[in-house]
């Protein structure tokens, strides 16, 4: 495209049947101890 | 502008972001202008908006790339409610141990009042530990994955306890099919040859806290003497990440009030040689060291200074982990964890020294959130499910928010500090979380567009 440039595939409405294992680390137990950032985790099956 | 796409801009380079599928695109000037009218299904009004800025024909040949994303279910994704594959109910695998209501330094924002969360100085002993270890095993159903956080206060302060459950973790998660992911926060001062030994053959992640430049460090962050500490966390910082090769660590600190020049502290972090770092704002009412909503203009130019440097010291062969630039845009958690989010009250718990649980460490000693204990289980049922519902699609300041699914509604602890309310998001970290996270989009956009150059 000449105008767009799209960073990276969409995936989250993939994740509506597939997700939900628990497997993956609780996102407070790394690095923040003091705030929630989910979007930091990665998905342990893709891992 | 839509509720489901948010724009933004680095410098000259204008960012979609597509919050029902998590599509970021980087577009030209003029698709970013077009967006502020553009829904999906009005051509001519766009058209007849900007033909007098813009070609037609380049107007046009926008608007065909745009159908296409929305073709693709790049752009103005349909909404997304609650999906089967999140269950009712949440599974607890996950549970920070203050093994040590008690610390050997004096931080003056910790919000466990020092070490001993308001109320007296307690040593875990071996049957609560044990207890909260054969919790998780119990309550995890089918999760392989559990993790136990040691936690305080300072938990080397309860070396021989921390040693006790290292041994019986590895013994029953044998016996139970499950493997356990162990983490040790720790502010240093206590690490020596000996459990530095300890802490690399058990295979423990640690979290290590220094706020960056000494000054910075010492003023907030003296021992119960009132003495500097920043050279011996240091010393011995260095000395615990070189005998594990650089890894299996993150280095945090907490910025406040009076370093808003925090870049400055990360460049510290990674100067001395911690390349895996994270910094966050101080959680504070009514301190001198608080930070208030007429901060954000300067904090927010300097998380813009922050990708900066970041992006230089990359560029430069010297690059750093930053924990909040590191959001993964190709294979980031599922819906379902987006809305468990932290976990806190469902899937994580905290255990005092005594045994008490509450929903996470932050809530330990506000009574009104404890749980039942180890022994007992769970008493006050109530309070799981309150947590579990809590998600962004329940809260009313969340649920048109576009970065609901990367924040997952924020820190439960906050709101209730802030708000007496779990389902009233603490604002001023919304904001500050917001900034971060198009810093971080911004980040991984440039990294990706450079790497496919």
């Amino acid at each position: 495209m000449k105008h767009i440039k799209t960073v990276n595939k969409p995936y989250l409405q993939s994740t509506l049947k597939t997700g939900g294992c628990g497997e993956c680390q609780a996102s407070c137990q790394s690095a923040c101890k003091t705030s929630c950032t989910v979007g930091n985790q990665v998905c342990e099956k893709k891992q | 502008m839509n509720k489901n796409i948010h724009k933004f801009h680095y410098k000259d380079v204008y960012f979609l972001l597509d919050v029902n599928s998590g599509a970021v695109h980087a577009v030209d000037k003029m698709i970013a202008d077009m967006m502020d009218v553009f829904d999906g299904k009005n051509d001519d009004d766009v058209i007849n908006k900007y033909m007098n800025i813009y070609k037609p024909l380049e107007i046009k040949e926008a608007l065909s790339e745009l159908h296409q994303l929305i073709e693709a279910e790049q752009l103005f994704a349909p909404d997304i409610t609650v999906p089967p594959v999140f269950s009712e109910k949440g599974i607890v695998k996950s549970m920070c141990l203050l093994v040590a209501h008690d610390c050997n330094l004096r931080c003056k924002y910790c919000f466990a009042d020092t070490g001993d969360f308001g109320a007296d100085r307690q040593l875990m002993n071996r049957q609560v530990g044990e207890a909260a270890v054969e919790y998780i095993i119990e309550h995890s159903g089918s999760r392989k994955h559990c993790e136990i956080d040691f936690f305080g206060g300072e938990p080397l302060v309860n070396m021989p306890l921390v040693k006790h459950i290292t041994a019986y973790v590895r013994k029953r998660e044998k016996e139970a099919g499950k493997i356990f992911k162990l983490t040790l926060t720790t502010n240093g001062i206590l690490l020596n040859d000996e459990n530095i030994k300890f802490l690399n053959d058990n295979n423990i992640s640690v979290v290590i806290s220094l706020d960056g430049r000494k000054s910075v460090h010492d003023h907030m962050r003296p021992d119960a003497g009132g003495h500097d500490t920043y050279n011996r966390a240091v010393a011995n910082f260095k000395k615990l990440v070189k005998s594990r090769n650089d890894e299996n660590y993150y280095m945090r600190g907490t910025y406040t009030k009076y370093n808003l020049d925090f870049t400055n502290d990360v460049v510290s972090m990674a100067d001395e040689g911690f390349d895996i770092l994270s910094i966050e704002p101080v959680i504070a009412k009514d301190e001198d060291y608080a930070i208030l909503e007429s901060d954000l203009p300067q904090i927010f130019a300097e998380y813009d200074k922050l990708v900066n440097t970041y992006l230089q010291y990359r560029r430069e062969g010297r690059g750093f982990f930053f924990f909040h630039f590191n959001i993964d845009l190709n294979n980031g958690p599922c819906v379902a964890k987006r809305l468990s989010g932290c976990g806190a009250g469902h899937e994580y718990y905290a255990v005092a020294a005594n045994g008490d649980m509450y929903p996470c460490h932050q809530f330990v000693g506000r009574e009104k959130y404890l749980l039942g204990n180890v022994f007992e289980g769970v008493t006050s049922t109530q309070i799981p499910q309150h947590f579990r519902n809590c998600h962004v699609l329940n809260k009313d300041k969340c649920r048109d928010c576009w970065a609901r699914y990367f924040c997952s509604g924020g820190c439960h602890a906050n709101a209730d500090l802030f708000n007496n309310d779990i389902y009233k998001p603490y604002e001023l970290g919304c904001e500050l979380q917001k900034k971060r996270l198009e810093c971080a989009i911004a980040v991984q956009a440039l990294m990706s567009m450079e790497n496919s150059h």
